[in-house]
């Protein structure tokens, strides 16, 4: 039974919209977009200070952690040492316990190395993190992560940036029987309907960065999601008509001159 | 005394605190995260961790990006 709250390691989350902060002109339109796009969820990476350039501002000081979940993922990270030393700094901010788990295994399509994802997995859990993970579209690498602790499930639909949207529904699909815990459909979301569609298939949720970032106009694009993300999820809870061959006729054949 | 913050050499006094470094900076350390030599520090220690010659410091915080902004 979907409860209508989004809810992850007793979480609540209003928007059922994620979205990233890179690529945006400047932090105020990253703060337009996010807001156009009703999201409480954002994800920022974990970066050294810039200590040479003190005019440079801060992120947060546009994203009040008050008002959004922070949420920080270990973009960039190869390797599983990597990965849980930027989760132990993003942790150590005091900023959030919550960490977005990326271990990348190639360059050229982000995808994820699984294996050393759910190495990395086991040991932040292990050490109190909340753990998201971004995935592939593989069911049995999904289990595995919940079956090490990850509350919730990030199996990406396409490349991140790609565009491409869902590339394997069938497995999307698999995942969403196969696995007990929230799964938020995250990187290769191209425009609007690529979302609604997530979200008809029951996702939990969707996050997205390029798309938004990308769109020739990003805030108007923001809006979009947001209504994309909220047609998708109702039409799935309203349950939706078979797929059908032949016509069925809507009128009755009585009363026919 | 000699220390690396962020991979740039830097003077600094003996004695000199992170909490000291930050406030030198000019960087709320209430937003970041400070790495010495590969150990990730607790807040509460910042006023108390003492920096030593060739010390490795990392203040990290968070900026706008996910993974794609590497391939630019």
């Amino acid at each position: 039974m979907q409860d209508e709250r989004l809810i992850i390691a007793g979480r609540e989350f209003k928007s059922r919209l994620w979205v990233g902060t890179g690529k945006y002109k400047d932090f105020v339109e990253t703060k337009k977009a996010i807001d156009a796009a009703g999201a409480d969820v954002v994800t920022v990476a974990v970066r050294r200070v810039n200590i040479t350039d003190r005019s440079k501002e801060n992120l947060l000081d546009y994203l009040d952690p008050k008002k959004y979940t922070i949420l920080p993922n270990t973009a960039g990270c190869y390797t599983v040492d990597d990965a849980v030393r930027y989760a132990r700094l993003a942790r150590a901010s005091g900023v959030s316990d919550l960490v977005k788990l990326e271990v990348i295994g190639d360059e050229r399509t982000l995808f994820p190395d699984t294996a050393g994802l759910i190495e990395a997995a086991k040991i932040l859990i292990k050490e109190g993190f909340i753990v998201l993970p971004y995935t592939n579209d593989d069911p049995v690498v999904a289990k595995k992560l919940v079956d090490v602790g990850c509350p919730a499930v990030m199996p990406l639909a396409a490349p991140i940036g790609s565009g491409l949207g869902i590339r394997n529904p069938y497995n999307l699909k698999i995942i969403l029987e196969m696995v007990n815990v929230p799964v938020i459909v995250d990187a290769g979301v191209g425009t609007a309907s690529d979302a609604a569609l997530a979200m008809e298939y029951g996702a939990d949720a969707v996050l997205m960065n390029t798309a938004i970032a990308g769109a020739r106009d990003p805030i108007a694009m923001a809006e979009a999601m947001r209504y994309a993300v909220e047609a998708g999820r109702l039409a799935f809870k309203a349950g939706r008509i078979p797929r059908k061959l032949y016509a069925t006729a809507s009128s009755p054949i009585e009363g026919i001159l | 005394m000699q220390i690396l913050v962020n991979g740039e050499r830097r003077d600094a006094t003996l004695g000199t605190t992170v909490g000291d470094l930050l406030r030198e900076l000019e960087i709320r350390s209430d937003r970041v995260a400070v790495e010495v030599n590969l150990e990730v520090l607790d807040r509460q220690e910042f006023a108390r961790r003492g920096l030593r010659e060739g010390d490795r410091i990392e203040i990290i915080s968070f900026i706008g990006g996910g993974s794609e902004e590497l391939i630019q």
